[in-house]
């Protein structure tokens, strides 16, 4: 019994510490609340408004025909129009549109006489993401008119003995193609894992570069009494902050939750253990503050870009979707977003997290042996 | 001068004395490029597809037999039911669903067209649609073949061109971003914490009252990090260039010249922030959050600037970062001259200036 009073002595040490410590309060509260609406707000990689310069050296009714074809998309916004290719390269240069439409001459001709036409685009590809979806889209309105040009010459009768196919997309989950409840839930991870990882190893080396761990350790507190206190506090914290951004996202950004609330905590509470055994790790092998923070900053950056935050990682090379498998943010990053928005129940996600769980219980060990009373 | 020099040599000693964070100071440029590089892409890849054939004829199997062999899918199982969809999409074993119509033969035959639904799990949103895009191609080439003997009519055919970037690499848009992040990282989050180290532990008095000028200790603690700043930005440039063959199309002195006076600027801030905070934590999390995260977010590093509301818009044109990714990207990239991009630095230049001033300002010679 003596062992809980002791536990219980030095979480409200611990507490104390950490809500007198100024500069903690506005981390745990506000800056991931500015996080969450900033990151959610700038991190879009979502196609808004494509900058198109128009060049048409054909002006002839077809050109234009197709040209108020781009003209009418939500999505275009015609900034030049020109017959001076250069000049429209040059707007490109300087990033004032994204996109060049080249309607050459014999335009129109062409396609009365053959029946073919040929038009160029000239895309910015320096960001490689967006320029395809540029492309992409742009391809999608000249099928459209392919077509639409098609049927008007066939007529109502019907195709003309060509075999057509009808392709029908339906999108699932987010017909909208919102992109913030996307990011808004990778956020969460971001933020719940921060906490975890970052802030507990900082807080265990402070003590440790202050010199103040020698004092704890000359007194009879055992090893799992003091580490239990430094690691509850902050898995409180981060599933507090976890609960924070849910009505945040909620809120804010009409975050579904479409799966059970318990078992996104259950879940988080398996990550946590995992995040802090890191977190306890990483302090154990580094003396001040900086070394950690360094090192944190380089396990955090790499986790968290391998994750799938940002791109699928499905699209990533084979040895990276290997590395994938020691990544506990690639699990959590995977299996919020499965259970917010598409609803996914226990069963579907058992193998992460029976996996979550034997990585806990292996890096928990590790760093529990790792760390030594007496240095 | 001597004794300046004498500084200096202790500064890079006190940094190469601790290995762990020099492999890391040298090793993260590499890390981090090959992370662009390769792993964060958008390229559609062994895109999970789930087949529910209804129809279950030639064409169908023919049909399903070209989506796997295009190189982009993987299968995902057969359905037979329209509830399996959502379980395969909750368990995220599929991405894609194609349904073939009943009667898909006979329809196409008889009536010369024939339907096929594409179900797709759009929770992550862009690469659904990628991915979609890819597998309308794929099909229509494959129903293109149903007929043979004539080619399309009234077609207009588009050839696109992909300017700066041929082959559509995403580590084209990383590289310069990726300078920004790390010269910022190395240059001012490194000296901020170095600095207001010496105060949290009391040295920083030592030096002060030492026969060491103020400024010349500031200039000595900075120095080791210009020289490590001007190493990485070789390793960024060099693997680029050997691993991606991103190349440097314009001048790579004018580049380095920018290169020096973004370090310069990043210092500045270093040094400014260490005049405010006491504890080195505090430094940290000021760099961290007010520097690292928006040169991250607000630059145009990963996310175009173009595409957020305007305040943010607003907020990105007080990111030293965003000047200087623009700086480099057209003298990489593009292979601009200093014509296109005097605005760009004569910002730079005005920030510099102003960070160095403010850090003069409020350097105090006695603490506490």
């Amino acid at each position: 019994m003596g062992g809980m009073r002791i536990l219980a002595t030095l979480l409200v040490k611990e507490f104390k510490q950490i809500f007198r410590n100024r500069t903690m309060l506005p981390i745990i509260f506000i800056v991931p609340v500015v996080q969450m609406i900033l990151l959610t707000y700038a991190a879009s990689l979502e196609m808004k408004d494509i900058k198109m310069a128009v060049v048409d050296q054909d002006y002839s009714q077809a050109s234009r025909l197709l040209i108020s074809r781009f003209q009418g998309s939500p999505y275009i916004e015609i900034n030049l129009n020109t017959t001076d290719y250069q000049e429209a390269v040059r707007e490109l240069t300087r990033d004032r549109v994204d996109v060049i439409l080249l309607m050459p001459h014999d335009f129109e001709k062409n396609l009365y006489r053959e029946q073919q036409s040929d038009l160029q685009l000239v895309v910015n590809a320096i960001n490689a993401t967006e320029a395809g979806l540029i492309n992409s889209y742009c391809t999608r309105i000249l099928n459209d008119y392919n077509n639409q040009l098609r049927s008007e010459w066939f007529g109502l009768e019907g195709s003309g003995g060509i075999k057509s196919l009808e392709v029908i997309p339906r999108f699932w989950y987010n017909a909208l193609f919102d992109y913030k409840i996307y990011m808004f839930s990778g956020i969460l991870v971001i933020i719940v894992t921060l906490i975890g990882m970052l802030l507990t190893a900082l807080n265990l080396v402070r003590e440790k570069e202050m010199g103040t761990t020698e004092q704890i350790n000359v007194t009879p507190i055992r090893k799992y009494q003091f580490l239990m206190a430094k690691l509850i506090p902050f898995m409180l914290i981060a599933l507090f902050e976890l609960a924070f951004g849910l009505v945040i996202g909620r809120l804010l950004f009409g975050l579904p939750i479409e799966g059970s609330v318990g078992l996104l905590f259950l879940f988080t509470c398996i990550y946590l253990f995992v995040v802090l055994g890191i977190g306890l790790f990483l302090s154990t092998i580094s003396n001040t503050q900086q070394q950690l923070m360094f090192l944190a900053f380089f396990f955090m950056i790499t986790f968290m870009l391998m994750s799938g935050v940002f791109t699928p990682t499905n699209s990533m090379p084979p040895w990276a979707q290997k590395i994938n498998v020691i990544n506990p943010v690639a699990y959590f990053m995977n299996v919020i977003r499965r259970i917010l928005l598409k609803g996914s129940a226990f069963g579907d996600i058992s193998r992460e997290f029976y996996s979550l769980l034997i990585y806990a219980t292996i890096i928990l060990t590790l760093a529990i042996t790792n760390y030594r009373k007496t240095t | 001068m001597n004794r300046f020099f004498g500084f200096v040599k202790k500064e890079f000693q006190h940094i190469f004395r601790d290995v762990r964070t020099v492999v890391i100071l040298f090793g993260l440029p590499i890390v981090m490029i090959v992370l662009f590089g390769f792993v964060v892409t958008t390229e559609i890849r062994d895109v999970k597809v789930g087949i529910w054939d209804r129809s279950m004829d030639p064409t169908t199997i023919k049909a399903t037999q070209k989506i796997f062999s295009s190189g982009y899918f993987v299968p995902a199982g057969y359905l037979h039911s329209e509830k399996e969809i959502g379980a395969l999409f909750r368990s995220g074993s599929a991405k894609v669903v194609v349904v073939f119509e009943e009667d898909f033969e006979r329809n196409l035959l008889r009536e010369n067209r024939a339907a096929i639904h594409l179900i797709t799990d759009a929770s992550d949103a862009n690469s659904a649609q990628l991915s979609l895009n890819y597998l309308q191609g794929v099909l229509m080439n494959f129903f293109k073949t149903l007929n043979p003997d004539r080619a399309l009519p009234w077609t207009i055919h588009m050839k696109s061109r992909m300017f700066y970037n041929e082959e559509l690499k995403g580590v084209y848009m990383f590289v310069p971003g990726l300078m920004a992040l790390i010269l910022m990282l190395i240059s001012a989050l490194m000296t901020s914490v170095t600095i207001t180290r010496e105060k949290e532990f009391g040295t920083m008095e030592l030096l002060l009252a030492s026969p060491l000028k103020p400024r010349e200790i500031i200039l000595g603690k900075v120095m080791p990090y210009v020289l490590l700043s001007f190493v990485n930005a070789g390793t960024i440039i060099l693997l680029g260039f050997l691993v991606f063959n991103v190349p440097v199309v314009g001048s790579i002195w004018l580049l380095l010249l920018e290169c020096m006076l973004y370090i310069t600027l990043a210092l500045s801030l270093g040094v400014l922030i260490s005049t405010s905070a006491r504890t080195q934590q505090m430094a940290m999390f000021m760099s961290m959050l007010g520097l690292m995260l928006p040169t991250i977010l607000l630059s145009g590093f990963i996310f175009p600037i173009d595409n957020m509301p305007r305040i943010l818009q607003w907020l990105s044109a007080i990111m030293p970062a965003r000047w200087f990714i623009v700086v480099v990207k057209n003298i990489m990239l593009k292979g601009t001259g200093f014509a296109f991009i005097w605005k760009e630095t004569l910002i730079l230049l005005g920030m510099t200036l102003l960070f160095i001033l403010a850090s003069v300002k409020r350097f105090k010679i006695r603490l506490s």
